[in-house]
């Protein structure tokens, strides 16, 4: 099992916003046990899926070559399930700029136009925000698999597609 | 345009609700960031984040938080701030209020400097630093 909470990636303007869905499945053994007889996708990972939409959109700005880490949900709101046969929209937008330390995105989900959730995320870049100290050569967020994967997927000309919009 | 202080009291009040979570009558100028208002590391680098969205301005890392201070062996000993540890807080935090710190200068008690009054004189010195 790999933890990927998005399935594709649809929008992306570099150090703006990035724009992700997710198709939910009664395939998924999670909802299976949440809940037993009554499917639901648990909002704790659809927090975990705007992490992973806004994570890669701060990842990006520096080449993924800091280690983005999910420092603060300031913010996670719900108005409704999503249920297998859903498919949700993520929309990160970055507030303000991403700086060296980090950045704060804002977030929505959707699905059929509805909104699911609104949510505000803080991600720091580890090796710049804490008093110095060194964790190390290896990009355990950002993996060489992970990058490579996004190139498979073809996230990176996407990303230079959109570079050459700017 | 110069914003009054009561403008800049408003707007860091914003900031503090925003990223602390917490209501607005308790976001007076004397709270302390972590005691009172219940920050924790990873919330001053989001107030500063907000604060320069909020103002406009750059906030170098260590200029309203000069925390390294308080950690560096030059200034501090059997954990208090030694006398060149005040004299360089001094020049490093002009908008704090040390009188209190000054006669027990404990690492501990450092956490009380950092109050929203503090982050209010600290924006006005920027602002007006700014328009000059």
């Amino acid at each position: 099992m790999r933890w990927f909470w998005v399935d594709r990636f649809i929008g992306f303007k570099p150090g703006k916003s990035a724009t992700a869905v997710k198709n939910v499945s009664l395939a998924e053994e999670h909802v299976h046990d949440h809940f037993p007889g009554y499917p639901v996708h648990p909002q704790s990972l659809m927090i975990e899926g705007m992490a992973q939409t806004g994570g890669v959109l701060v990842g990006q700005a520096f080449n993924f070559e800091e280690k983005v880490i999910l420092a603060k949900i300031g913010r996670a709101t719900f108005h409704r399930l999503v249920r297998p046969g859903d498919q949700i929209v993520y929309h990160a937008e970055v507030v303000d700029e991403i700086r060296p330390e980090g950045a704060s995105i804002r977030g929505t989900i959707t699905c059929d136009g509805q909104l699911v959730a609104d949510i505000e995320l803080m991600f720091v870049h580890l090796d710049k925000s804490m008093s110095g100290e060194d964790f190390g050569d290896d990009n355990f967020v950002f993996s060489a698999d992970f990058v490579e994967l996004l190139r498979m997927r073809e996230l990176a000309q996407q990303f230079a597609a959109a570079d050459g919009d700017k | 345009m110069a914003l009054s202080p009561d403008e800049i009291f408003e707007k860091v009040r914003e900031a503090m609700v925003g990223a602390l979570g917490v209501d607005e009558d308790e976001v007076t100028a004397e709270a302390t960031l972590t005691g009172d208002l219940g920050a924790e590391s990873i919330d001053f680098l989001d107030i500063v984040f907000r604060l320069e969205k909020e103002f406009g301005i750059k906030i170098p890392r260590g200029d309203l938080f000069p925390d390294n201070l308080f950690t560096d062996e030059q200034y501090v000993q059997n954990g208090k701030l030694t006398e060149a540890g005040l004299s360089e807080l001094r020049k490093r935090m002009p908008h704090a209020d040390l009188t209190e710190f000054q006669n027990d200068p404990d690492v501990q008690n450092v956490n009380n400097l950092f109050t929203v009054g503090m982050i209010c004189k600290y924006i006005e010195s920027k602002v007006s630093g700014a328009a000059n």
